[in-house]
């Protein structure tokens, strides 16, 4: 009987109804923490964990949905290219923040592995946090971290982003939608840039750049690691 | 079949980058190259949006979905996040912090210097 949540279909299928609940729960609260990524991951944690699956039977449709991941980064070269008027006249400043934001990203976290103690693994895994996930976890697979780990950092990253970004633009004293922008791209990526497209078009769009190249220096960077 | 062939062009553009990551003597994630891949072909207008339109706003919509599966893995780590689940918060935090206000500082300070340079010119 158990052969039968070996089947593409279960995990398939309980993913959407998990992300379903999710999207639910976020338009009924509004509040960031209920974020739909976070909600189905938990609650798909939760049925395998209860029912006693293993997590190799949710695999066979979680790695269907997976197999998704690379086209889906593909895409934010269309959202780059739908803002490259915007690209054009601000590359200057969009090269220096998203440079200036990924160094610091990576540098801060070398430097509180070391403070901590935490093992190359560890430290390999936390130091692309701050980008897309694809880009995170290849880096991460690249210098010998562990995916998943990379995963929840981002997301921790993401969400806390999303719920810190109108209070961080006060109190850093940011004024300038050009400036929000990619600070909350470079800082949490597209979960931050969520909440930036709430704030603002410019931040929006701002933070949508942002995301595809702080990914790119932060792939540049890293090969000289 | 029109969405089919945009599903055909972009795995397609998938496949081609993981033959160039093969081909490429550095380590570069085959993502990364899909997304510059796919942005000097609609550049050279060798493809245009429309060709792709409907798909790509189907997964960037929808971005958010294709992460489950991957944050689902975390079930096989238990053990290893278990003995650092509190350090990793505290970086992840005090780092998102110090990384937005870096980079709100380097833009503010690049729009002054620019707006300094454009008065004098």
């Amino acid at each position: 009987m158990r052969e039968i949540f070996f089947s593409p279909f279960f995990g398939v299928a309980l993913t959407v109804l998990a992300f379903w609940v999710g999207l639910k729960l976020q338009k009924k609260t509004g509040w960031a923490i209920c974020s739909p990524l976070l909600i189905a991951i938990v609650l798909v944690c939760g049925v395998l964990l209860a029912l006693d699956i293993p997590y190799e039977a949710y695999d066979q449709g979680g790695s269907l949905i997976n197999l998704f991941l690379a086209p889906a980064t593909a895409c934010l070269a269309v959202s780059v290219y739908t803002k490259l008027d915007l690209l054009k006249r601000y590359w200057l400043p969009v090269l220096v923040g998203c440079t200036v934001g990924s160094l610091t990203s990576m540098g801060s976290v070398a430097l509180l592995c070391r403070l901590f103690r935490l093992d190359e693994a560890m430290t390999a895994s936390l130091l692309p946090k701050s980008v897309t996930t694809p880009i995170a976890v290849s880096i991460a697979e690249g210098h010998g971290g562990v995916p998943s780990i990379t995963v929840v950092a981002v997301l921790f990253t993401g969400i806390l982003g999303s719920i810190l970004a109108p209070l961080l633009i006060r109190l850093f004293r940011v004024r300038e939608p050009l400036a929000a922008g990619l600070a909350i791209g470079a800082s949490s990526h597209a979960m931050g840039t969520s909440k930036a497209l709430e704030l603002g078009e410019t931040e929006g769009a701002m933070s949508g750049l942002a995301i595809g190249v702080c990914g790119i220096v932060t792939v540049v960077v890293s090969l000289f690691l | 079949m029109k969405i089919l062939c945009q599903v055909g062009i972009l795995f397609a553009v998938c496949w081609v980058s993981q033959l160039v990551e093969t081909l490429l003597p550095i380590p570069f994630p085959a993502s990364v190259l899909g997304m510059v891949l796919l942005f000097l072909l609609l550049c050279t207008k060798r493809l245009r949006v429309e060709h792709i339109r409907e798909k790509s706003d189907f997964l960037l919509a929808n971005m958010a979905f294709f992460f489950v599966p991957a944050g689902v893995s975390i079930l096989e780590y238990v053990d290893l996040l278990r003995s650092s689940v509190v350090q990793m918060v505290v970086i992840c935090t005090v780092s998102a912090v110090v990384t937005f206000a870096a980079a709100a500082y380097s833009v503010k300070l690049t729009l002054w210097l620019m707006g300094k340079a454009g008065s004098h010119a």
